[in-house]
């Protein structure tokens, strides 16, 4: 037994003192100013203009995709959607300080990882329409996203499964001897799951290199921080496990990509696990089911509305001289035609063949899977009219 | 051919699996230097160093869910949960994800290469903590694999067919017979195929099917029941999903009569699943009502440990009741 983790290098009191929350101040990260000038530091220093040029493409993709989705949804073509309005410098900017053979495991506001490493719009789609090019084939809401090639771990609805799974999965790259590590993706709301605790402790004790990347947006849902938790946010925690932890301004792309950056070197070299806090608001409903009018003031929003990442970003190229705003209006013209244009599309596109419905189960479907198929089949035979996404393709089957 | 008792054989299964494979890893609360609060990991860290075999924090659900990423990422991962009693902690991990991995992404990611080992059942003075038998929970869940082996031989030709199985698999482990059971068992690298059930003794009266260390009750009671002149088959099912509905139905085709015997309480146990098939397949075979002799819907008692288990007594007189009938 090491000495640290149980009883030496342990100062002695003789006063009963309890050690009060705030004893520990854990300062934000911040490199970009409310108004967009930045401070001095060489954190971002490889945020080239071509780099910045494509993260604010990708957040106003983003927004664009959102809007156009929600509508979609209010228009009942699809199902459901969620939004990340007011967070897409804290996703973003992480993805862009990382490589692409990193895996990112994410919770489901982070499709602005996706967008930055090259999902398509059609690829976008396919998912949330469940049609038979959608690579999870129709078996998950819309957003549970996936993606091996480009390594985007599949969406999985159960908050904080993901993390301690990426604990796992970092200590495969760290055993294959790859270098690449995890990063994992999750809200203040999710970090109150066991499974926070459980793959925290863990990577820590198992020294797994990955990125633990909170974006504390206010909200679970309805549930504001305040009645989550009573410490100091979710960066607190980290130093209770034995990781290295650093909070930043979650709206400030500059300090995100910087904090990001140093997590993913100090994660591959020392091979361990680091805790990034990002301080942020979901602008966006919880998702197209919910109504933040019941638990939220306008003038909050309003207040948030102002420090909107992309504004502050763009007043920071502008001092550079790296933004075009001819380009990126046109660019949001292209992209939003881009987006109607495949939603289009899409729609047309069928589900996929019934026989499916047995596959991925197993490696291959066992006999009792293969029995209730054709009892299934016999069935839609008997009613066509009664499942006509289906029956027109099983009648010679 | 060495004698070994179950639990050299699964060590000797965990030895083999690792020494052919360099991604197989097995982990779990004291299974390092310790070897595992039975032993079934003794060496392993020696053999194979500190980063292929190791203790993790005591967290089950971390543990499954550590499981699940590193198996998906392409590593064999071979998980211990302590006793069974323990493995509720991880029942979202295990129901939600490691099941379901490779349905909702398409076949993009699977948990196909992650094996939980887990010590279950009752007679070792445990109580209604260190007794339980929770098979049923988890044969309700569509892409797990259940198995359970009654003696060495079957524990390491069934372990390591599991730990290469392309899906995941919940390896149960009757504690019970852990050092009690003792066998030959082959040294070289053999699989039992999975999902078959085992006939081990052929007869033409009734069909008594059980799993695991009921096996032997069920041989018990036959020997008294054969002193009667009733000629008993005996099935061991070996894996409980999916499980082997062909020689089951097969048998009960022949003898006309089906006893199912289960440590675990009798209401919604797996016996019912069974019955509820055979009724299906063979309803016109059928010359008694299928017999379930099952734990009490009781939690695991202690001090009346003796009256709760379905014993061979309690099978003897089930299956006089059955051709009685």
């Amino acid at each position: 037994m090491k000495d640290r983790n149980h009883l030496s290098d342990i100062g002695i009191a003789h006063d009963v003192k309890m050690i009060s929350n705030g004893l520990v101040d854990i300062p934000m990260l911040q490199l970009l100013s409310p108004d967009g000038v930045a401070h001095d530091s060489d954190g971002y220093a490889e945020l080239d203009q071509d780099k910045s040029e494509k993260i604010l493409q990708t957040m106003h993709y983003i927004r664009i995709l959102d809007e156009r989705m929600i509508a979609a949804q209010r228009q009942g073509r699809i199902s459901f959607y969620l939004a990340c309005t007011g967070e897409e410098a804290a996703t973003i900017g992480s993805a862009a300080a990382l490589e692409p053979e990193d895996m990112i495991m994410s919770q489901y506001r982070e499709q602005g990882t996706l967008a930055y490493r090259g999902y398509t719009t059609k690829q976008f789609m396919d998912q949330m329409f469940s049609n038979q090019k959608d690579p999870n084939k129709g078996r998950q809401m819309p957003i549970h996203y996936g993606d091996k090639a480009l390594n985007f771990m599949t969406i999985s609805s159960p908050l904080g499964t993901q993390i301690p799974q990426a604990s796992g999965y970092a200590y495969g790259q760290k055993m294959a001897g790859v270098d690449a590590l995890t990063i994992c993706y999750f809200g203040e709301g999710a970090a109150s799951e066991g499974d926070f605790h459980a793959g925290l402790n863990m990577a820590a004790v198992l020294n797994c290199p990955v990125i633990f990347f909170c974006r504390n947006n206010g909200y679970a849902i309805s549930t504001p921080a305040e009645e989550q938790f009573a410490g100091d946010g979710i960066a607190s925690r980290g130093i209770g496990y034995g990781i290295k932890t650093i909070r930043v301004d979650g709206n400030d792309v500059l300090a995100v990509f910087a904090a990001t950056k140093k997590a993913r070197e100090i994660a591959l070299k020392e091979q361990c696990p680091v805790l990034i806090e990002a301080m942020t608001y979901r602008l966006a409903a919880h998702s197209t089911s919910d109504d933040p009018t019941g638990y939220r003031s306008k003038e909050e929003e309003a207040k948030w509305r102002e420090k909107d990442p992309i504004l502050r970003f763009e007043k920071w190229l502008k001092s550079k001289n790296w933004f075009n705003e001819e380009a990126i209006k046109q660019f949001a013209v292209e992209s939003r035609q881009e987006v109607l244009q495949t939603l289009k599309q899409v729609e047309k596109e069928p589900v996929n063949h019934i026989d499916d419905i047995i596959e991925d189960v197993y490696d291959t479907p066992p006999w009792h899977l293969k029995e209730q198929l054709q009892s299934l089949k016999q069935h839609i035979r008997q009613y066509p009219e009664a499942y006509p996404k289906t029956s027109g393709r099983i009648k010679n089957d | 051919m060495t004698k070994m008792n179950m639990l050299q054989a699964v060590n000797n299964a965990l030895i083999t699996a690792m020494e052919q494979d360099k991604s197989a890893m097995v982990f779990g609360e004291d299974v390092g230097h310790f070897g595992g609060v039975f032993r079934a990991t003794s060496n392993l860290q020696e053999k194979f160093g500190k980063a292929r075999c190791f203790n993790t924090p005591l967290t089950e659900q971390g543990i499954i869910g550590f499981a699940n990423g590193l198996a998906s990422q392409g590593s064999t991962a071979i998980a211990e949960i302590q006793f069974a009693d323990y493995i509720f902690p991880a029942f979202d991990q295990i129901v939600n994800e490691t099941a379901k991995f490779r349905y909702r992404s398409g076949g993009q990611f699977t948990c196909g290469s992650l094996t939980i080992r887990t010590p279950y059942g009752g007679g070792i003075a445990g109580g209604l903590y260190h007794s339980q038998s929770p098979e049923a929970f988890f044969a309700h869940i569509p892409g797990m694999k259940i198995v359970v082996p009654r003696n060495p031989y079957q524990a390491k030709g069934l372990l390591l067919a599991s730990i290469r199985d392309d899906n995941p698999v919940l390896f149960m482990e009757p504690k019970r017979l852990y050092r009690a059971s003792v066998g030959e068992v082959p040294e070289e690298d053999y699989e039992l195929t999975l999902g078959k059930a085992d006939v081990i003794k052929e007869g033409s009266d009734i069909t008594l099917l059980a799993w695991g260390a009921q096996v032997e009750i069920l041989e018990k009671a036959a020997d008294m029941a054969d002193a009667d002149g009733i000629s008993c088959e005996i099935i061991d099912l070996r894996s409980i999903l999916p499980w082997d509905v062909e020689t089951v139905c097969e048998s009960v085709a022949k003898t006309g009569r089906l006893l199912i015997n289960h440590e675990a309480p009798q209401t919604g146990g797996f016996a019912s699943e069974i019955a509820a098939t055979v009724q299906d397949k063979c309803f016109l075979n059928l010359e008694s009502p299928i017999a379930r002799v099952c734990g009490l819907d009781t939690p695991y008692p202690l001090a009346h440990e003796k009256e709760y288990m379905p014993d061979h007594l309690k099978t003897y007189e089930a299956i006089k009741r059955s051709v009685n009938y």
